[in-house]
């Protein structure tokens, strides 16, 4: 029996990679998405096909890209973060901050700042989470809470403008390398590499181990608390990018940014079909989830539903992608009982 | 142990299962939810002696007027909470379950009780939804949930796309916010304290209270031992759909007007006061009273802030630090105390209860 399972596979490198995307859950997303994006073009072609269009559809997406797979990598270890959003708001002011103080800084400077906010941010959460083994559902609810809170306190009434930002960051917002978006290039770059790091690196792997289950992974001898901690870090640091981000593009900030941009992120991860209780999943899903999300509010109106009825849409998506989700478990554990019966 | 077994045969016998290890008035006083009530009461005396105007005749009013959706809709979800699950949607509900009655009241002069039915008969079917997909399909609730926050939003936004519906017609509308004779007390008080005594009894005095419990511990156990899992689920969550609608309908009478962000936020608060209240994220432990007093805890510290003239983040700051604390005092205290037996807590209690309820009986005989 252990032989038949574990014989190595007959079929060449290629094919199986083949097998493996035709396979895989992500393909049905990619599917969605292609064809939303084609009927919006049929529907109107500048969709995409105009420059400016082409231009908002690589962009739109990337700042709830970069949310989705920080909050990918906290999800697949069992955890969730619901405080991204007031992340993305404290970074998003701070960047005005910074650029009100001193015009002429660097623009990498400004990036490198973000990201050390949102992960001291999210070396808060993951301490709370793992030190006192408590569920980061409400930790990171409780921390939503003080960090608006505490945002909204500090600006008031407040806001940062446009004339807040230097010209030069605001646009890099806009601006296009080959026709991509730089922002969007930046957001591809950080998908590919957290993707990469989760799927070979052993860190990464452990991820999953510690996802799927907390106490194995514990007893094994893996560094759970370790672990834990750096995705809830990773999520913060990547939450305040996604507010310098927002700075760049919208160019203004105020007590409200990002609030309840944290939704969103997990929606895009659960349509991306990554597990909600951890385990499994691909970072490649929870981005082309982001995409979906945005694409299909953006693509609704031209398809002729009133954008009143987007978040009806939304949510049917996000209900039917677990659906999805649970039909494809059950085909699968059947076919793994059938492979063994007959075994 | 060794000093306890030569005296205990006698009950031992009698009894298999442990005593109780404290005495009752312990039991009572030293928990949770006696700590939040305490909380409560402590935080009320301070404002009405500190803080101006907290003393005033309308305080009471507005704080229950204004809190009185949230202490409805914390209601059903602490029992579904206490099943380990989780329903997000519930403000949305609130949100579809205004929309309807608006659109049914104000667009189709439907009377305002005919409404109120329809309204709460839609949010028992959208609560209905979510229970089926969680009891039956076996999905994760924080997932459907989720996904239907965003629908049942989408619901209201549809029905009364970008038009704010408001003038809802005469003597209905107002009965809610007025005052129960010349206290301090609204209308709606009446239903939330209906509602309160039957979520309570339901939860701590039927079986079906108990078998939520025992889901709570866990859902196989409680499967095995004869308890309809998932009828008990798609009830609570029905539940919850229909109270989240007739807080809705409440929310629409009261503003007279609704707008598609009617109630939006409102679960995060729901759930703050619910775990501020003692319930277990985990599921299996919580008392509703505990539920009722952390709500009336959010909601007095609102108004005393406000009175005191401090913004709504402050109160934001402080529900959020409440939240943080108490998860931590409730899952770290326990694991301090777990910590110490070896060198005191155990040998006292276990020596303390057999051997000085025999030295009493002894006396007495």
């Amino acid at each position: 029996m252990s032989t038949s399972t574990l014989a190595p596979s007959q079929e060449s490198p290629a094919t199986r990679a083949l097998h493996t995307v035709l396979r895989s859950r992500e393909l049905a997303i990619v599917i969605v998405l292609g064809l939303i994006i084609l009927l919006a073009t049929a529907r109107r072609s500048s969709f995409v096909l105009s420059a400016d269009g082409w231009r908002d559809t690589l962009l739109a997406p990337s700042i709830l890209l970069l949310l989705a797979v920080g909050q990918m990598v906290v999800v697949v270890t069992r955890n969730v973060d619901l405080s991204v959003g007031s992340t993305l708001g404290i970074t998003a002011y701070v960047t005005g901050k910074i650029f009100v103080a001193n015009p002429d800084i660097s623009v990498i400077v400004v990036f490198l700042a973000g990201l050390a906010v949102g992960a001291v941010i999210g070396a808060i959460n993951g301490v709370l989470v793992t030190l006192f083994k408590v569920p980061a559902l409400v930790i990171t609810l409780g921390t939503m809470y003080v960090l608006r809170g505490a945002l909204t306190r500090e600006v008031g009434s407040d806001r940062m403008n446009a004339q807040d930002y230097p010209a030069h960051f605001e646009k890099l917002g806009t601006q296009q390398v080959l026709t991509i978006p730089v922002l969007t290039i930046i957001a591809l770059v950080v998908v590919a590499a957290v993707g990469y790091y989760l799927h070979t690196a052993r860190g990464g792997r452990e991820l999953y181990a510690i996802g799927s289950d907390p106490d194995a992974a514990d007893l094994y001898g893996l560094p759970t608390g370790r672990r834990v901690l750096g995705a809830f870090v990773l999520c913060g640091a990547l939450a305040g990018l996604a507010g310098v981000f927002s700075a760049a593009r919208y160019a203004t900030a105020f007590s409200g940014t990002g609030s309840g941009i944290e939704l969103q992120a997990v929606a895009a991860v659960v349509i991306g079909g990554v597990a909600i209780f951890g385990g499994s999943g691909t970072v490649w899903g929870a981005a082309i989830g982001a995409f979906l999300l945005v694409t299909i509010n953006r693509a609704l109106p031209i398809l002729g539903i009133s954008e009143f009825w987007q978040g009806a849409v939304v949510g049917a998506l996000i209900i039917g992608s677990i659906v999805l989700d649970r039909v494809l478990s059950i085909r699968r554990t059947h076919q793994l009982v059938e492979a063994r019966d007959h075994a | 142990m060794s000093t306890a077994t030569p005296v205990a045969p006698a009950a031992a016998e009698s009894r298999t299962y442990a005593a109780y290890s404290r005495s009752l008035l312990a039991r009572l006083l030293l928990n949770r939810e006696a700590a939040v009530i305490a909380a409560l009461v402590v935080v009320f005396v301070y404002a009405l002696g500190n803080v101006q105007y907290f003393d005033g005749p309308l305080t009471i009013y507005n704080l229950l007027k204004e809190y009185a959706p949230i202490l409805l809709m914390a209601l059903p979800m602490t029992l579904i909470i206490v099943t380990g699950e989780i329903d997000l949607s519930v403000a949305s509900t609130l949100g579809a379950s205004a929309a309807i009655t608006g659109v049914l009241v104000v667009d189709h002069d439907l009377s305002v009780p005919s409404a109120a039915v329809v309204a709460i008969v839609v949010g028992a079917l959208l609560g209905a939804l979510n229970g089926f997909f969680v009891a039956y399909v076996g999905l994760p609730s924080l997932a459907v949930t989720i996904g239907s926050l965003a629908l049942y939003r989408g619901l209201a936004e549809g029905l009364i796309q970008d038009k704010r519906i408001s003038g809802f017609p005469g003597a209905l509308r107002t009965w809610p916010t007025e005052r129960i004779g010349d206290t301090q007390y609204p209308n709606i008080i009446i239903p939330i304290i209906v509602l309160a005594v039957l979520f309570g009894l339901l939860l701590h005095f039927t079986s079906f209270g108990r078998s939520v419990f025992e889901i709570g511990l866990s859902d196989e156990a409680a499967h095995f031992s004869g308890v309809n899992v998932a009828r008990t689920k798609l009830i609570l969550f029905t539940l919850s759909g229909a109270v989240a609608a007739l807080a809705g309908v409440y929310v629409a009478l009261k503003s007279n007007s609704v707008a598609t962000d009617t109630g939006a936020g409102f679960e995060l608060k729901v759930i703050a006061g619910v775990l501020l209240g003692g319930v277990s994220i985990f599921g299996g432990r919580g008392a509703l009273h505990g539920v009722i007093a952390g709500v009336l805890l959010i909601a007095v510290l609102n108004s005393a802030l406000q009175l005191d003239g401090q913004g709504s983040e402050v109160i934001q700051i402080i529900i959020g630090l409440l939240l943080v604390g108490s998860v931590i005092a409730s899952n770290f205290l326990p694991r301090i105390r777990a910590l110490l037996p070896r060198r005191a807590v155990t040998p006292e209690v276990t020596s303390k209860t057999p051997v000085n309820g025999d030295h009493t009986r002894k006396v007495a005989q």
